[in-house]
């Protein structure tokens, strides 16, 4: 689950990581009301979704007044805000933050993820704050410093000079408030369970201070039960409420440009067969894992939300029942096809525990849309064809 | 011969008398499965399944002699039950559960290490081997007796590769589902070796998945290692790439993880790499044949 910018500046606030002040508002009148609460000549009118590259897409400008903050606040609300991690249908501006302005002396990277092959947290940090993390990685690797921190020991002295002697702080007043910024966002890292978290850019001030200019946080699902406070922040509105619902009956649904549904269990299986498809000269229309508990009932819910979709012109069902019964998703489609008008051709393979008894429910059963496959390229192939209107 | 596991392996389940754990041990027992016991706090002395059940995996390896356990608990006790494996002694657990927190997953393979314990998983279907020994949640009757190893991310792909490859005429020797979290027990890196020096298995099926470098880690490996042949698959070919909120998490290990890098990285290794599940049974029989 991933938060909010001003949401993210809340948990730093909690933990004495340093940002500058700032108001989340709904409308222009709030987000004037809070320019006269902040006070000040400068301030910054922030969009708030759930993706990176805001300000290249026009989403982040300085306002010299407050009737600018007023301007922008009207222009950038209500805006759809397309960045590169948006995709090109883009997002909608519910919310601004308003942020007083800052005095940017210099502007470096830091960020905290786990590192998988190490199996610990790893910070990273580096001088080339502002742009894209990416390239820097890309063009110059050397540029990023990447120390790992051992939970089992926390954050120690040496990780925080590694950090400061790797960016280039000398000053000892300096590389104090630095490491201290650095082991509050290592320890807000592990309390709250989190997957990430990414400050670009940190800023140093006219003072010497250190200020989170921005901030993205996501989080570790499986641990969002123990985090209520986390979980109270989850906006709806940036989820596809498509894929909300799925969730809802254990279906785990994203949809995709083509025409083929595909109605798997198993993660993997699903990419595979998206794969096949693909290979088979095909396009599928969607993922949709059915889980490990799929009824009659999620299969029939998943079937309503393929067909929401009007691309979609045939259905692979492609089941290889290991927990998952086969007769029972023969039921569920069986089901499915008296609840929702399934308009187009749907190709079945079902293989493993209890295919033979769900061969007999849908040989039965006679349903004129309903084609048997025997296996994964078959079915494959019969779904392609379908979709291009052949037999 | 096999890796890992066989029917001589004496087996406990943590969880065992839950739901889920009483469902899949009693379908392990039918397999042929040495499960010797099962730990359910508060309920030692009793009998479940017609197996003793202890309060304790101490208790459970003192009096059973088990070595291996699989892990049945809830999600936020998964953690806990793994280090109480590692501290009793317990040599292989493999962790069935899904939707374990990644911090305790740290923590607990951290540990497990640390004790000399292997893990396969979470979140994965467990480990067979073929007519002898299944610990998991995998439909047993589809992996017959044979000469091919197989290591896999996904559950359903390996019951897909494992089925493919038993149609073929062919056979598994020990099939193992190592799971796709982010922090996960053996990998293939561990694997193959033990597959190399198997002298049933043949050749090794490999089957990956978008995401992290472990396929990559593994190409590298069977370069210099690895002469017996390998098929691999990786899955997500055509999965769009996340609506991300930042980058943090592609560059910790310099690439994206890409199917794309992945397959080309295994097949500079010599791996025979298919672009479609449904070809990974006609590929073993290709390498098989020749």
């Amino acid at each position: 689950m991933n938060i909010h910018e001003y949401q993210a500046k809340q948990i730093f606030a909690k933990y004495g990581v340093p940002t500058p002040r700032g108001i989340v508002a709904n409308t222009p009148a709030q987000a004037v009301a809070n320019a006269h609460e902040l006070g000040g000549k400068i301030w910054v009118v922030k969009a708030q979704i759930h993706a990176g590259g805001r300000g290249l897409g026009g989403g982040v400008k300085l306002a010299r007044s407050v009737s600018e903050v007023e301007t922008l606040a009207k222009e950038i609300l209500g805006m759809t805000l397309v960045t590169h991690q948006t995709g090109p249908e883009g997002k909608l501006v519910q919310k601004v933050y308003i942020e007083e302005g800052a005095d940017i002396v210099d502007e470096l990277y830091l960020g905290v993820v786990l590192d998988r092959a190490k199996e610990m947290p790893v910070i990273m940090a580096s001088t080339q704050g502002g742009m894209e993390i990416e390239t820097v990685a890309h063009d110059n690797p050397e540029k990023i410093i990447k120390v790992a921190v051992d939970p089992a020991i926390g954050f120690q002295g040496f990780h925080g000079r590694e950090l400061v002697f790797g960016l280039g702080i000398t000053d000892p007043i300096e590389q104090k408030k630095f490491i201290s910024f650095a082991s509050k966002l290592y320890k807000l890292y592990m309390e709250n369970d989190a997957e990430m978290i990414e400050i670009n850019p940190l800023i140093k001030t006219g003072s010497g201070d250190f200020l989170a200019l921005d901030g993205k946080m996501g989080f570790d699902d499986s641990a969002l039960a123990r985090h209520q406070d986390i979980e109270d922040m989850r906006d709806i509105s940036e989820e596809d409420a498509d894929e909300r619902e799925a969730s809802q009956y254990g279906l785990s649904y994203i949809s995709l440009d083509g025409e083929i549904g595909c109605m798997v269990n198993g993660a993997g299986l699903a990419m595979g067969t998206m794969d096949t498809i693909n290979y088979m000269g095909g396009t599928p229309a969607n993922f949709l894992d059915v889980g490990g508990k799929a009824n009659a009932e999620t299969v029939a819910k998943g079937f309503e939300i393929i067909l929401k979709n009007p691309k979609v012109k045939a259905i692979f069902v492609n089941i290889f029942g290991g927990i998952v019964r086969c007769d029972r998703i023969a039921n569920g489609i069986l089901e499915a096809t008296k609840m929702v008008d399934v308009r187009v051709p749907v190709i079945v393979r079902l293989d493993g525990t209890n295919a033979p008894e769900a061969a007999e429910i849908l040989k039965n059963a006679n349903i004129a849309n309903v084609i048997a496959a025997t296996d994964l390229a078959d079915g494959a192939a019969k779904a392609v064809k379908a979709a291009k209107g052949e037999k | 011969m096999s890796i890992l596991v066989n029917k001589d392996t004496k087996v406990i389940v943590q969880g065992f008398t839950g739901k889920e754990g009483t469902f899949h041990a009693e379908q392990c027992i039918a397999y042929g499965t040495n499960i010797v016991g099962g730990v359910t706090p508060n309920k030692g002395g009793q009998e479940h399944l017609g197996k003793p059940v202890f309060n304790t995996v101490k208790d459970a390896v003192i009096e059973t002699g088990a070595t291996v356990s699989m892990i049945f608990v809830p999600p936020v006790f998964v953690a806990d039950a793994v280090m109480e494996a590692a501290a009793a002694g317990i040599t292989l657990a493999v962790i069935i559960t899904e939707g374990a927190p990644v911090r305790d997953m740290q923590a607990a393979k951290a540990y497990a290490v640390k004790h000399g314990m292997m893990t396969i998983g979470p979140n994965c279907p467990g480990i067979i081997t073929a007519e002898e020994c299944k610990i998991g949640i995998m439909p047993g009757n589809i992996f017959k007796k044979g000469n091919v190893g197989l290591i896999s991310k996904s559950g359903t792909l390996t019951y897909e590769g494992a089925n493919q490859v038993c149609k073929e005429g062919f056979g598994i020797t020990t099939a193992v589902g190592i799971g796709g979290d982010p922090i996960i027990g053996l990998s293939y890196k561990q694997l193959l070796p033990m597959f190399e020096a198997d002298p049933e298995t043949h050749a090794i099926v490999m089957i990956g998945e978008i995401g992290g470098d472990l396929e990559i880690q593994a190409a590298a490996y069977i370069k210099e290692h690895i002469t017996k042949p390998v098929v691999a698959f990786i899955a997500g070919q055509t999965a769009p790439q996340g609506k991300r909120m930042g980058h943090a998490g592609a560059i910790v290990s310099g690439g994206a993880g890409t199917a794309a890098e992945k397959m080309a990285a295994l097949e500079a290794a010599g791996v025979t790499v298919v672009v479609s599940p449904a070809d990974i049974g006609k590929a073993v029989k290709k390498v098989l044949n020749k």
